[in-house]
């Protein structure tokens, strides 16, 4: 009785304790965010260099797991002739930004920078929680910075 | 199942039992794999006494102490001072050289804030390159403050203090030493007492950061011949929001406090006030009653397991995990390889392999690991680490869990194969 009421408060506290199905099988292919695109980017990284002439650089890096992003961004007439980056990070940080760059070499700097998360999460194709988000997101900012330093 | 109200305080806990079956949340399903728990040094599982015995007080026995005149109150003050006797006996200090504190941090604070308070322009504060922010960053702030100079106990290439450079570098100057006795990095065991030797010499205090030592190592403030400890209860089996900081008595009385509020002051008028005497006088404000009580029970349950058992325990574990990792290739251990001087914490890096991307797929087999600079972007840039994968274990881990750590980690290199 006493074990079956305890059982219930559980279950009305669990809008507090949020407690998900941690008790469902492995992730199904759709949830794999390991997918061989992303290894390929992050192993196969495309634009990671620094530009030998740029109109602008800019690093931000991610205090929580240290992750760091240099941006150089070469522009004309409006226009992102350029961009590179270098940095470390984890197979999501690196392999969106070795995406993103690639994406915005030629568009204006107001298409990129009208760039939100989710256009980085569709460019990857891939779910993220909350937290690898901000890996995903850390090239967009450190772009969105440079930009902005770019006024 | 309802116990009595005063057997809060004399709940034996029997040895023969098996560890695991102490912990209820061993035998949760993460993603559908039982749970391989490896994130120890962040933070540590409860036992089932320590869950009965918080609970038994919210029940049977809650209410704020030092207080009312009334039965529950009375309870409620013996079961939380009888809690700081427990842990006062658990570390051979006494009971008015207990402060209960939120944790480490909040103890290394206090020491920097009142300590500090008397430091002069041109003192100096030595650290080791191997500390926990918490043990750097209050430091960092009050020499600011105050014109005082840091200073850093180096690594050797074993990942140990070099003393001889630590001998060189405290000087008369030196007012305050504060290390860390376990890095939860390297895993190194520091020699805290020969430091507080060469502390005491040039009349320094020591402080040791014991967030790491104090769950694993049986510590003993006056065999270390420390001057002050900090640790944190839930690195212990106990809850989160409780630590202590043991300090000397002689040092605590000609401390200043650190909060004020209720509990610490002896009387109050509109323009002044005096403190209360210790420990209370540096516990402002409603302590956290039930924490100091389920602290007390960890501690409990700790001896009577027995710490020497633990130490055994552990140290076999770190055998078999050293030679086990030692198997897999790209794989780099941060730390000491040798069984002497050193907890079973082991960082590691994997070659080409991120630490956030190893922990993501560690996840998917139940494993709970950490990735990242673990609290220590220092020494991190010491050792030109973007960060490190980290697996600590306790007393309930097994061979298994090590086992089941060695075949993720084969998963995490076929997936970046």
């Amino acid at each position: 009785m006493a074990e079956k009421r305890n059982e219930e408060l559980i279950a009305e506290s669990a809008a507090v304790i949020n407690h998900p199905e941690i008790t469902a099988a492995a992730l199904t292919e759709q949830e794999e965010i390991y997918k061989e695109n992303i290894i390929d980017h992050y192993k196969y990284p495309r634009n990671k260099k620094e530009l030998s002439q740029y109109t602008c650089s800019r690093t931000e890096s991610n205090p929580l797991c240290g992750d760091k992003i240099s941006i150089y961004l070469a522009v004309d007439a409006g226009k992102i002739t350029e961009i590179s980056f270098q940095g470390h990070g984890c197979a999501i940080s690196q392999a969106s930004a070795s995406m993103l760059t690639e994406h915005s070499k030629g568009m204006s700097l107001s298409s990129v920078a009208s760039f939100t998360e989710k256009d980085v999460q569709s460019l990857l194709g891939i779910p993220l929680s909350p937290i690898r988000m901000k890996c995903a997101i850390l090239s967009l900012k450190t772009i969105h910075k440079a930009l902005e330093e770019l006024k | 199942m309802a116990m009595k109200t005063n057997e809060i305080e004399n709940k034996s806990v029997p040895t023969i039992v098996p560890v695991e079956e102490d912990f209820p949340i061993l035998k949760t399903l993460i993603n559908g794999k039982k749970l391989v728990y490896l994130d120890n040094s962040a933070t540590t599982q409860k036992p089932k006494q320590v869950i009965a015995a918080m609970t038994h007080f919210y029940e049977h026995c809650n209410a704020n102490v030092h207080r009312g005149i009334y039965t529950l109150s009375r309870q409620a003050t013996e079961a939380y001072e009888k809690s700081r006797q427990i842990i006062a006996d658990f570390i051979g200090a006494s009971f008015d050289e207990i402060i209960f504190t939120k944790g480490t941090t909040e103890s290394l604070n206090l020491l920097a804030s009142s300590l500090g308070k008397k430091l002069q322009p041109g003192d100096e504060i030595v650290l080791s390159e191997m500390e926990h922010h918490s043990n750097i960053v209050p430091w960092q702030q009050i020499a600011k403050e105050k014109k005082c100079i840091l200073k850093y106990i180096p690594l050797t290439a074993e990942y140990t203090l070099d003393l001889e450079k630590a001998k060189k570098i405290i000087n008369s100057k030196t007012k305050i030493v504060s290390v860390t006795q376990m890095s939860n990095v390297l895993g190194t065991i520091n020699p805290i007492t020969e430091l507080a030797r060469i502390a005491h010499a040039v009349d320094a205090v020591l402080i040791v950061d014991g967030a790491q030592s104090v769950p694993h190592l049986p510590v003993n403030v006056q065999e270390l011949e420390c001057d002050f400890l900090a640790f944190s209860g839930h690195k212990m089996g106990g809850p989160t929001g409780i630590g202590v900081l043991y300090g000397k008595r002689k040092l605590l009385e000609n401390m200043e406090p650190f909060l004020y509020g209720g509990d610490m002051i002896r009387e109050v008028s509109f323009d002044n006030a005096s403190w209360n005497e210790l420990p209370w006088k540096f516990e402002a404000g409603t302590p956290s009653i039930a924490q100091a009580i389920g602290l007390a029970a960890a501690v409990q349950y700790l001896q009577n397991y027995g710490m020497d058992k633990i130490v055994e325990h552990e140290k076999k574990l770190t055998a078999y995990a050293l030679q086990k990792l030692s198997t897999i290739p790209g794989l780099k251990i941060i730390g000491s390889a040798h069984l002497d001087n050193r907890g079973a914490i082991f960082s590691f890096t994997l070659d080409g392999i991120h630490s956030h991307d190893v922990s993501e797929i560690l996840d998917r087999e139940g494993i709970a690991v950490r990735g990242g600079h673990h609290c220590a972007m220092p020494l991190m840039s010491r050792l030109q680490l973007p960060g490190t994968t980290r697996a600590s274990l306790y007393l309930y881990n097994t061979e298994k869990d090590v086992d089941a750590l060695v075949t993720g980690l084969k998963k995490v290199q076929k997936v970046f194969a």
